[in-house]
C-alpha cells in the first residue's frame, strides 16, 4: 500500500508537538524554580542588612522613669522602643553610668529601616525630612543585621530575631530522630530479615505505606489527643512535638531502609551463613554496614521533611510567642516553620521581609541536608 | 507527670542492675571453664545473655506500672515499683545464671530475644494507625453526640460562633460542612489541573525522551521542588500569587478576592507535580522495553508508542498516582491555612474566598476555646471524614499500584 506523504507529515508534526509539549511541562516545574528563588531573595535579602542611627546616649536619673529621656528629643520617634526599653536596665545594673554621656549607634525603628531600603514604610513627611537630613549627616548607616541570629522572636521587626526557633529546631530534630531512627532501622531489618510471611506482617506492610501517605495534620490530631490530652505532657513542648515528628518519620525511615536492605545481594548472606554465623550475626557484621549509606540517606531525608513540617505542630500549639531558647525538652519551644508561619500573619510590613529571610535561612538549611544526602548515595552507592 | 519521673528512676536503677548482670554471667561462664573445651560463643554473650533475661521483667513489669498509672486506674507508689522491677530483675539474672553452662546454645537463646524486641519495633507502626484513628474516633463521637451526624454531612451553613442553643434546648445545626468540603474539592480540582499534566508529561519527557544530560539536571530540580516546606509554599501563594491574580483578573475586568481558591490551588499543584512525575516515572519505566520495541518496529512514531501502547499499560499505575496525589491535595493543610480565606463560601468561582476541611481544623484548635467546647470538638469531627477519605484514597491507589508492578515483574 502507498503511503500518502500528507499523513506522514501529519503524523510527523504531530511527533514533534507531543515531544515539545513534553519539554515544555519540565521547563514549566523548572521555571517556576527559577521564580520562586528570585522571588523569595528578592523579598528577603533585605532583611540581612539593618539601619542603626549614631545618638549621644545620656544617663541621667530622669531616665529611669522616662527612658526616652536619654536620647535628643528628635530621634526619639526614629530609634526603636528596644533601645530605650534596656537603657534603665544598663543603669541598674552598672550605677557609675550615671551621669555620662556616650556616643553610640542605636537600632532604627522598623519604619525608619524600611524607608532606607526603599520600601514602603509609614514615617509622616517631618520624619522623613529628618531622616534625609540624617542620612546626609552620616548619622545613619546600614550594616549587617547580627540580631538576626542572635536574637528571640520579638513584637519590633526590627528586634526579631531566629535564634530561639533555631534552637527550638535543633531539640525537636533530636527528639525525633532518638525516637524515629532505631525503632524504623529495627522495624526495617525484621520486615526484610525475619518477618514470616504471614497475615500479621502483610497488615503491617500495608500499614506503614498507608501511614506515609497519611495527612500530617492528622499526626498533630494524634500528638494532641494522646500526647498532650492523655498523658499530660506539657502543650507546646519539645518533647510533644519530636515525638509527634517522630511517629511521622517513622514509616519514611522504615521504607528507605528496607530499600537499602533489599539492594544488597544474597551472596553476601549465603556466605555468611555458610560460614556458619546466625542470622542476626548476617545482619549485624555484614548487612548493616553494607546497607547504612542508604539508610542515613533516607533518614536525611526524612529529618529534612521534618524539619518543614508546620501543621501538626500548629495543632499541639507550637506557635506561641516565644522569645526565649527552650531550656529543656518540657519548656514552651518554637521552630523555624513556625516562626515564618507567625511572622507571615504580621500586620506589620517589615515583618514580611523577616518572614522571606527566615525561609532563606530554612531553604539553606533543607537544601544542604538533600545535597548531603545526594553527596552520601553518589559517594557510597555500590553497584553489586 | 509521675510517668516521667518514673522514666528516669527506671533507668537509673535498671542500668547499674544491667552491667552486674553482664559482669555476673561473663564470670559465671569464666569459673565454669573447661580449658580443652571448645565454646560455643565468647564470654561477652553469655553477659548479654544474663542482661536479657533480667531486661525482660523488669521492663514488662515497668510497662505494666506506666500504664495503671496513665489510665489513674491505680496510684502505685513509685518506690513499690522500683523495688518490683529490682526484685524481678535480680530475679531473672538469677535464673540466668543457674542456665548458664558451657554447654548452653546462647547464640540462638539471644537470637530469640533479638527477633522479639525487632517484632515489637515493627508493631509501632500499627500502634500509631490505631492510636489516630482512636484518638480522632473518641473526640469525634463526643462532637457527634453534641451535633447530629447528618446534619453534620449535609448542612450548607458552617458558623460556629453562632451555634447557640435556642429556647427548646436544641443546637442549631450550624455546623454543615458541605461549603468545606466543597472548598476543599475546588482547590483539589486545580491543584490536579496542574500537576497532573505537567507531572506526567515531565515523567514521560525523562522516560522516553530526555538524554542523559536533560535527566542529570531535571531529577534533582524536581526533587528540589518537592523538598520545599509548605509554609514556604504558603507564603508564596499568598504573598506573591495572590495579587497577581487579582491584577490580572481586574485588567480583565473581574474581580477576584485576596483570599481566592485560585492561588493556593495552583502553587499546591506545582507542589505536587513531582509525587505525579516520580510515580508516574516509575510506572512508566516498568513497562517492558518489548511492548514498545514491537510498537516501535511496525514504523510507529516515539509519540505514537507512549500514546497508544506504554500509557494504556500503565494507566492503572498512572491512575492510582493522580489518586495518591489527590490524596495529598486534600490533606494538605500550610498552603490553605496561609493563601485560602477563613470564610465558608458555597461558590463555583475559583476567583471568591474559599475556606476547606484543614483550614477549619487549624482554626478550631488554635482558637482560645475551651478543649469541649463544640467547635474544637469539631476539628475531630471533621478530621475523622478526612481521615476516611485519605484512608480509601490510600487503600486504593497503593493496591493498584503494587498489583501493576506484579503484573510486570
Amino acid at each position: 500500500m502507498p503511503i500518502d506523504p500528507r499523513s506522514l507529515r501529519k503524523r510527523k508534526n504531530s511527533e514533534s508537538q507531543f515531544k515539545a509539549l513534553s519539554y515544555m511541562a519540565i521547563s514549566v516545574a523548572g521555571i517556576f524554580l527559577v521564580v520562586f528563588f528570585a522571588d523569595i531573595i528578592r523579598q528577603g535579602y533585605t532583611a540581612f542588612m539593618q539601619t542603626e542611627i549614631r545618638a549621644n546616649v545620656t544617663f541621667s536619673e530622669s531616665i529611669l522613669d522616662d527612658p526616652r529621656s536619654a536620647l535628643d528629643k528628635r530621634l526619639v520617634p526614629l530609634v526603636s522602643r528596644g533601645v530605650t526599653r534596656i537603657l534603665p536596665m544598663q543603669l541598674r545594673e552598672n550605677p557609675q553610668l550615671l551621669g555620662t554621656t556616650s556616643e553610640v549607634w542605636v537600632l532604627a525603628n522598623a519604619e525608619v529601616d524600611q524607608y532606607i531600603k526603599n520600601k514602603p514604610n509609614r514615617l509622616k513627611p517631618k520624619e522623613i525630612k529628618l531622616v534625609d537630613e540624617l542620612v546626609a549627616e552620616g548619622s545613619i548607616k546600614k550594616v549587617f543585621n547580627v540580631g538576626f541570629f542572635t536574637n528571640g522572636d520579638s513584637k519590633l521587626a526590627e528586634m526579631a530575631g531566629i535564634l530561639s526557633a533555631a534552637v527550638g529546631t535543633i531539640y525537636l530534630l533530636g527528639i525525633t530522630f532518638i525516637f524515629s531512627f532505631p525503632a524504623g532501622v529495627m522495624a526495617a531489618i525484621y520486615l526484610e530479615e525475619f518477618a514470616p510471611d504471614n497475615r500479621l506482617m502483610h497488615i503491617v506492610e500495608v500499614n506503614i505505606n498507608n501511614l506515609a501517605a497519611i495527612p500530617s495534620i492528622l499526626f498533630g490530631l494524634l500528638g494532641l489527643a494522646i500526647f498532650i490530652n492523655f498523658m499530660g505532657l506539657p502543650r507546646s513542648s519539645a518533647l510533644v512535638g519530636g515525638l509527634t515528628l517522630a511517629l511521622m518519620t517513622l514509616p519514611v525511615i522504615i521504607i528507605s531502609t528496607r530499600a537499602a536492605i533489599r539492594a544488597i545481594p544474597d551472596s553476601i548472606r549465603e556466605g555468611a551463613l555458610a560460614l556458619g554465623a546466625t542470622h542476626w550475626q548476617v545482619v549485624w557484621d555484614h548487612i548493616l554496614p553494607l546497607s547504612l549509606p542508604g539508610i542515613l540517606t533516607g533518614t536525611i531525608i526524612g529529618l529534612a521533611r521534618a524539619i518543614g513540617e508546620t501543621a501538626p505542630l500548629l495543632i499541639i500549639g507550637m506557635v506561641a510567642y516565644i522569645q526565649d531558647m527552650p531550656r529543656g525538652l518540657t519548656s514552651a519551644a518554637t521552630v523555624l516553620p513556625a516562626q515564618i508561619y507567625v511572622w507571615s500573619s504580621e500586620s506589620i510590613r517589615a515583618f514580611t521581609e523577616r518572614t522571606s529571610a527566615g525561609i532563606i535561612v530554612l531553604l539553606v538549611v533543607l537544601l544542604s541536608m538533600n545535597a548531603l544526602a545526594i553527596l552520601l548515595r553518589n559517594k557510597y552507592e555500590r553497584k553489586w | 507527670m509521675t510517668t516521667t519521673y518514673l522514666a528516669q528512676y527506671l533507668f537509673a536503677g535498671l542500668l547499674p542492675l544491667a552491667l552486674f548482670g553482664y559482669l555476673l554471667g561473663r564470670r559465671k561462664i569464666r569459673t565454669q571453664q573447661d580449658p580443652n573445651a571448645r565454646y560455643k560463643a565468647s564470654e561477652n554473650l553469655f553477659g548479654w545473655f544474663a542482661v536479657s533475661k533480667m531486661l525482660m521483667p523488669a521492663v514488662l513489669i515497668s510497662v505494666i506500672g506506666s500504664i495503671l498509672d496513665l489510665f489513674d486506674l491505680v496510684e502505685v507508689p513509685w518506690t513499690m515499683l522500683a523495688a518490683a522491677i529490682l526484685i524481678l530483675g535480680a530475679g531473672g539474672i538469677w535464673i540466668a545464671l543457674r542456665a548458664i553452662r558451657p554447654s548452653l546454645r546462647v547464640r540462638t537463646a539471644l537470637e530469640k530475644t533479638i527477633t522479639r524486641i525487632l517484632l515489637v519495633a515493627s508493631l509501632i507502626s500499627i500502634l500509631t494507625t490505631i492510636g489516630i484513628v482512636m484518638s480522632i474516633v473518641f473526640e469525634a463521637v463526643h462532637f457527634f453526640r453534641i451535633v447530629n451526624f447528618w446534619d453534620f454531612l449535609t448542612g450548607t451553613t458552617w458558623n460556629p460562633d453562632a451555634a447557640t442553643i435556642d429556647d427548646a434546648g436544641n443546637i442549631q445545626p450550624l455546623f454543615g460542612s458541605v461549603p468545606l468540603f466543597a472548598g476543599t474539592f475546588m482547590i483539589t480540582a486545580i491543584a490536579m489541573c496542574v500537576a497532573i499534566p505537567v507531572g506526567l508529561m515531565s515523567a514521560i519527557c525523562m522516560s522516553e525522551y530526555a538524554s542523559l544530560a536533560v535527566r542529570r539536571v531535571a531529577k534533582p530540580a524536581l526533587e528540589v521542588l518537592a523538598g520545599i516546606p509548605t509554609v514556604v509554599y504558603g507564603f508564596f501563594a499568598a504573598i506573591t500569587v495572590s495579587p497577581l491574580i487579582v491584577n490580572l483578573a481586574d485588567k480583565v475586568g473581574i474581580s477576584a478576592d485576596y483570599t481566592n481558591a485560585l492561588s493556593p490551588g495552583l502553587v499546591m499543584g506545582i507542589m505536587i507535580i513531582p509525587l505525579v512525575s516520580s510515580l508516574s516515572d516509575d510506572v512508566i519505566s516498568s513497562v517492558p522495553q518489548s511492548l514498545r520495541e514491537g510498537s516501535l518496529a511496525l514504523g510507529a512514531y516515539p509519540a505514537e508508542t507512549i500514546k497508544r501502547v506504554v500509557l494504556p499499560a500503565a494507566l492503572p499505575g498512572i491512575v492510582s498516582a493522580c489518586l495518591l496525589a489527590v490524596s495529598r491535595a486534600v490533606g494538605e493543610t500550610m498552603i490553605v491555612v496561609m493563601a485560602a480565606g477563613l470564610q465558608p463560601n458555597l461558590s463555583w468561582n475559583p476567583l471568591v474566598g474559599m475556606t476547606t476541611v484543614n483550614v477549619r481544623i487549624v482554626d478550631a484548635l488554635t482558637g482560645d476555646q475551651a478543649f469541649d467546647s463544640p467547635e474544637t470538638l469539631s476539628a475531630f469531627g471533621l478530621g475523622l471524614v478526612l481521615l476516611v477519605l485519605t484512608l480509601c484514597l490510600n487503600i486504593v491507589s497503593l493496591t493498584v499500584i503494587r498489583k501493576f508492578r506484579q503484573r510486570y515483574e
